[in-house]
């Protein structure tokens, strides 16, 4: 038994100091703003850079926007899909996986391309940079309520509910969305991770938001984008843990990535 | 004849009121198709015609000709390599550390601890994971004084820079073997212990049993994570930009490059750039879907 451990803890050992080592490094040099000493000096400069709260802000609202937009387009798409037009779950799938295929970088490209001249010109207002990240968003949210969507009994309470009188937006709001709850988070959690760092959309279309920013504080100053780097892990740690939390118990991976 | 004008008549009308309520259901999915089509699928659709478009509107195929002018062709093939290898790496690596974790005999939380890991790390891609190398292992990063410190080797004098192929390579290892551990985690979890004890007990060796047994069962899983990861590695701007800042000539930017200010002095090869890329991300994930429906066959 003893000889039969030794290559999975060597494999877990070497796995944790690549996961690691680059976060202690960052974090180390993140410190050495100040000549011969350690200092939060760095997280200083960043935390009080009025540009640092604008651009987070910014990002957080247009997250925010993102998941509003995302999960009203979702949510009812797939219930309805769901109940009655199983025929076309393909088709629905297919499209929600499609940003897999067309890289950020190439959408940005063609949304550019179309909307940039009339009949319809959005380039011009931060609308087109959120229905961009509600289609980035597409895949993880799709899964997220589809996974819910199985695990509930949708036809009976759905009938249920409309025995007893109520409209279909009652039942996709007092019925559906709270028995879609954990679902439903995990799919926000994991938009909002997303969204909140963006760069290549954002900076494309020429939005001060999180990402643009700090690719540059990266070209102009020395360690500050290290305090960013182990800032944003944070972030990206609460986001994930919290779907873990919310999912715990469930078998279901919700939080695949894709192409940044 | 006079049966089959019966037989039309009496249908007719009870098809009629069928068909209706199917063209009203429909009405459902109306504002997700909307969407999708006005910020999905037209752009990229755009993109594609205008790939086969001169400047003055008229159909061409010089741009896809122009494709194959040596610099491009580079840039497609650095693309590929870089995506290659860590896609290699990150399906050794990431394999190795969840089996390693699901069935090395370790306790569970270590398990716990690496899809957690896994999560955080595959998503913490882009500007921030450039600069944690940067820091890690940049001219004056962490490790970079350290060996020159403690041991006093330059790295930067063996030939190894961060700013190069490997330096990125290394860097994309950071999200494609978490990437590659949430995926195979649940291929690895169907692999039935009671198979490699039936092959025990033929006398099979360690090595038998990984090359008759568990590597053919386990190949459409770890070929299709393998190709996912190719295109993970392929569609990546952000990382590549904030490491190298530009001076790599991959294709996505190339792509940036082109949006930020017509560097190819031709807008419609650069819409024919956009697309050699989308057929490539589709042609992975077309044969990564593929292989996990062959593997979703075994491992339930």
């Amino acid at each position: 038994m003893k000889k039969q451990r030794f290559w999975p803890i060597m494999m877990i050992l070497l796995g944790a100091i690549y996961f690691l080592l680059p976060l202690f490094a960052t974090f180390e040099f993140s410190l050495r703003e100040r000549r011969g000493e350690y200092s939060f000096d760095s997280y200083n400069y960043v935390l009080s850079d009025p540009q640092f709260r604008d651009s987070f802000v910014y990002s957080v609202a247009l997250a925010l926007a993102t998941i509003v937009v995302s999960l009203i387009l979702i949510v009812p798409t797939a219930f309805w899909v769901h109940l009655k037009l199983p025929q076309l779950r393909p088709v629905i799938e297919f499209i929600t996986l499609l940003p897999f295929v067309i890289p950020p970088i190439v959408l940005v490209f063609g949304l550019i391309r179309i909307y940039s001249r009339p009949p319809i010109v959005l380039v011009s207002t931060p609308a087109l940079l959120v229905a961009g990240y509600v289609v980035l968003s597409f895949p993880y949210m799709y899964r997220a309520v589809d996974t819910g969507l199985r695990a509930i009994d949708v036809r009976s309470l759905t009938e249920a509910a409309q025995s007893l009188g109520a409209s279909w937006l009652t039942i996709l709001f007092r019925v559906i969305f709270p028995n879609l709850r954990v679902s439903l988070l995990n799919g926000a959690f994991l938009t909002f991770a997303i969204v909140l760092g963006e760069f290549t959309m954002a900076t494309m279309l020429n939005w001060p938001t999180f990402g643009p920013y700090l690719a540059l504080i990266g070209q102009n100053r020395a360690y500050e984008p290290a305090a960013l780097a182990i800032i944003s892990f944070g972030l990206t740690w609460i986001c994930i843990g919290l779907i873990q939390l919310l999912s715990r118990g469930s078998q279901e991976q919700g939080q695949l990535a894709g192409t940044r | 004849m006079v049966d089959k004008v019966l037989e039309k008549n009496v249908k007719q009308p009870a098809a009629r009121p069928r068909k209706r309520k199917v063209r009203l259901e429909w009405l459902g999915v109306v504002p997700f198709l909307t969407f999708a089509l006005l910020f999905l699928i037209l752009p990229s659709f755009n993109l594609l015609i205008g790939s086969f478009q001169d400047e003055t509107g008229n159909f061409t195929l010089a741009n896809i000709g122009n494709l194959f002018q040596p610099f491009i062709l580079n840039s497609y093939w650095l693309s590929i390599q870089v995506s290659a290898v860590t896609a290699l790496g990150g399906v050794i690596f990431g394999f190795g550390l969840a089996y390693a974790s699901i069935r090395g005999g370790l306790p569970s939380w270590v398990r716990g601890a690496l899809m957690t890991f896994s999560g955080v790390a595959s998503n913490f891609a882009g500007i921030p994971l450039a600069f944690a190398f940067i820091a890690t292992l940049g001219r004056t990063g962490f490790i970079t004084v350290l060996l020159k410190n403690m041991l006093g080797v330059n790295l930067y004098d063996t030939g190894f820079s961060l700013y190069t192929f490997w330096g990125l390579s290394l860097t994309y290892m950071y999200f494609q073997f978490p990437l590659m551990v949430l995926i195979i985690a649940p291929a690895i979890d169907g692999l039935k212990s009671q198979w490699r004890e039936a092959a025990e007990n033929l006398g099979a060796t360690s090595f038998q049993y990984w090359r008759y047994v568990a590597l053919p069962i386990l190949g459409p899983a770890l070929l299709g994570a393998g190709v996912l990861l190719f295109g993970n590695a392929f569609g990546a701007y952000a990382t590549a930009f904030a490491l190298t800042g530009g001076t790599l000539n991959l294709v996505p930017i190339q792509i940036g490059a082109q949006i930020r200010g017509d560097v190819l002095h031709n807008p419609n090869l650069g819409y024919a750039l956009a697309m050699g890329m989308v057929v490539i991300m589709a042609v992975s994930i077309g044969i990564s879907m593929l292989l996990q429906r062959r593997t979703a066959r075994w491992i339930q």
